[in-house]
């Protein structure tokens, strides 16, 4: 009797999370089903679901009419230069609050956290007006250094967070050992690291890789990353539906697999460890 | 215990970190500050003055603000209650016992990764088109006319663009707080006799609390500055209707070039955001304690 009840709600169960599932899933699956339409039938009414004429003639020419890879590119070397840069800052700085930690280390992580809480907005202006003075416009070098210390604060508590969980205990066994400092974070401290330190960098690099705000302010053409690439088919004379779905899938589809594989650590990173 | 050597190696590890971050918070700041009591407008940059308050005066008597004001805070209130009415009900059915539940977990939260460039141009063209859009046609199906979403109700369609992007993250966090309750505690009421709803009402909900305050803290910080959505869509209009601070001091400073008034409004958004995140670093730092 138990037995029939339960496999009544798990048929139930799966069929409403299936449902609801597809329906938050369906603006990108139509997205995806009309990059592969002709623009014709992208706007036909009623709309064809599977049955229409599959065609891959809109990646192409994504590509020919403005340069996708350009645009990649920039999003590839401003998302994974700030990514990298930051974590080459935070790394050090993380290491040394989780495993030499003072009567201020909560106060420091705290206000650390408190420089991401400045609403980008707030400091636009100055930053615009350095940029122009100095150039960095439209400068990949520009986005790269904002999109850094933005991620930053993100990067400093992730790590340490990671860092703190890594126990003491084996680090006083290795030090009894006699092993020196170096030797205890080549050997020690660095393997045990690396699955922080990896899902710190990706869920970074898929952070900054959508950002938009700055990208949209201080790029328009040569260092513009995707995120501004894609908001240039928002004007009337770039609105071809099944070429704006095409361009769109290219600049989405690695960060949703990426984003995939690092959802747990979301959780962790974006609320700073209060969710566990 | 921490001996003298590292402690001094821990000090040279950190300032590099501190002192970036220190820079990046306080240069911008005090130039906001600085250009806030000016009368300083790009299109005319020889001719500036220092007006004292003026600016702060100006912006916060503005209609415009107020009208902004006010759409700030209906798009975050109702993106904050659509997150989290269908959140939890999601993430409670997530926890289930669901046939291929990671493939529904994928598709869930797959919207919080799509940049906000492209889910506002998608929404806005292949959905909510109101000729060619889906939603038309699912009207159309049911015998309904069409809306025309961003003339008829913009900041509505505002709305549902962005909580269609922040529903993944509400949901995540909550089921992951769903994960890590007692089961044996459950069970136990079970056992007694409580019902479904009561067990939700006295135990899962009082253990969703804290996950829930985090969401809407943390979403009301991203919220509070929505603006590719904005943007790429409505430009802030018709009118002013989908304009929020954030797109308002962006109209203000690189449309208008009023470094004045814009920086005067970003401070007003600073001072707004600074307010939640008083709240958010007390309930981060009581965790660290644990």
């Amino acid at each position: 009797m138990a037995r029939k009840v339960t496999a009544r709600r798990v048929w139930m169960s799966t069929a409403a999370a299936w449902l609801f599932g597809f329906l938050i899933f369906l603006p990108i699956l139509w997205m995806v089903l009309t990059s592969f339409k002709t623009e014709l039938e992208a706007f036909s009414m009623p709309p064809k679901f599977l049955l229409f004429h599959w065609t891959t003639e809109n990646y192409a020419t994504v590509q020919e009419r403005s340069d996708y890879f350009h645009h990649a590119l920039n999003s590839i070397i401003i998302a994974g230069g700030s990514t990298l840069i930051a974590m080459i800052i935070a790394i050090p700085a993380a290491w040394s609050m989780a495993f030499a930690p003072t009567k201020r280390t909560k106060d420091v992580l705290l206000w650390m956290l408190s420089t991401k809480m400045m609403p980008s907005v707030g400091v636009l202006v100055p930053i615009y007006l350095i940029y122009r003075d100095f150039g960095l416009l439209d400068r990949r070098a520009g986005l790269v250094m904002i999109l850094c210390l933005g991620n930053l604060p993100i990067v400093i508590w992730m790590l340490f967070t990671y860092f703190k969980e890594i126990p003491k205990d084996i680090l006083e066994a290795a030090r009894m050992d006699g092993a020196t400092i170096g030797r205890e974070l080549v050997y020690v401290l660095t393997p045990m690291a690396i699955p922080g330190l990896a899902s710190t960098l990706l869920l970074n690099f898929i952070l900054a890789w959508n950002e938009a705000f700055w990208t949209l302010n201080l790029s328009t053409l040569d260092a513009a990353p995707l995120t501004t690439f894609i908001a240039s088919y928002s004007s009337p004379e770039g609105l071809f539906w099944a070429k704006l779905s095409a361009a769109s899938t290219l600049a989405i589809a690695p960060i949703i697999i990426l984003g995939w594989f690092t959802q747990r650590q979301l959780v962790r990173g974006l609320t700073f460890g209060a969710v566990k | 215990m921490a001996t003298q050597q590292t402690q001094v190696l821990g000090r040279a590890l950190l300032t590099p970190a501190v002192a970036l971050l220190f820079i990046w918070m306080i240069v911008p700041l005090a130039m906001t500050v600085y250009f806030s009591t000016l009368h300083y407008s790009l299109l005319d940059a020889e001719t500036w003055s220092f007006v004292g308050l003026e600016n702060f005066r100006y912006f916060l008597t503005d209609p415009a603000f107020l009208t902004a004001l006010r759409n700030t805070l209906v798009l975050v209130g109702s993106v904050l209650a659509i997150t989290i009415l269908l959140g939890t009900p999601l993430a409670l059915l997530l926890d289930q016992q669901v046939v291929g539940r990671s493939i529904v977990r994928l598709m869930v939260i797959a919207p919080f990764f799509v940049m906000p460039t492209v889910s506002a141009l998608v929404w806005k063209n292949l959905l909510m088109h109101p000729v060619s859009g889906l939603f038309a046609w699912v009207a159309t199906l049911v015998g309904a006319t069409p809306i025309d979403w961003f003339n008829d109700v913009p900041l509505f369609a505002v709305i549902l663009i962005v909580a269609w992007q922040w529903l993944p993250f509400a949901t995540l966090i909550l089921l992951t707080a769903l994960q890590s309750q007692d089961e044996e505690q459950k069970e136990a009421a079970e056992m007694d006799g409580a019902s479904a709803l009561s067990t939700f009402i006295y135990l899962t909900l009082p253990h969703l609390a804290r996950p829930i305050t985090v969401v809407i803290l943390i979403e009301t910080i991203f919220l509070l500055t929505v603006f590719a959505e904005i943007f790429v869509t409505t430009g802030g209009g018709p009118g002013l209707a989908t304009t929020n601070i954030a797109f308002l001091i962006y109209t203000q400073a690189l449309v208008q070039y009023d470094v004045g008034n814009a920086s005067a409004g970003g401070l007003v958004a600073v001072v707004i955001a600074n307010i939640v995140a008083f709240f958010l670093v007390r309930i981060v730092g009581r965790n660290l304690e644990a």
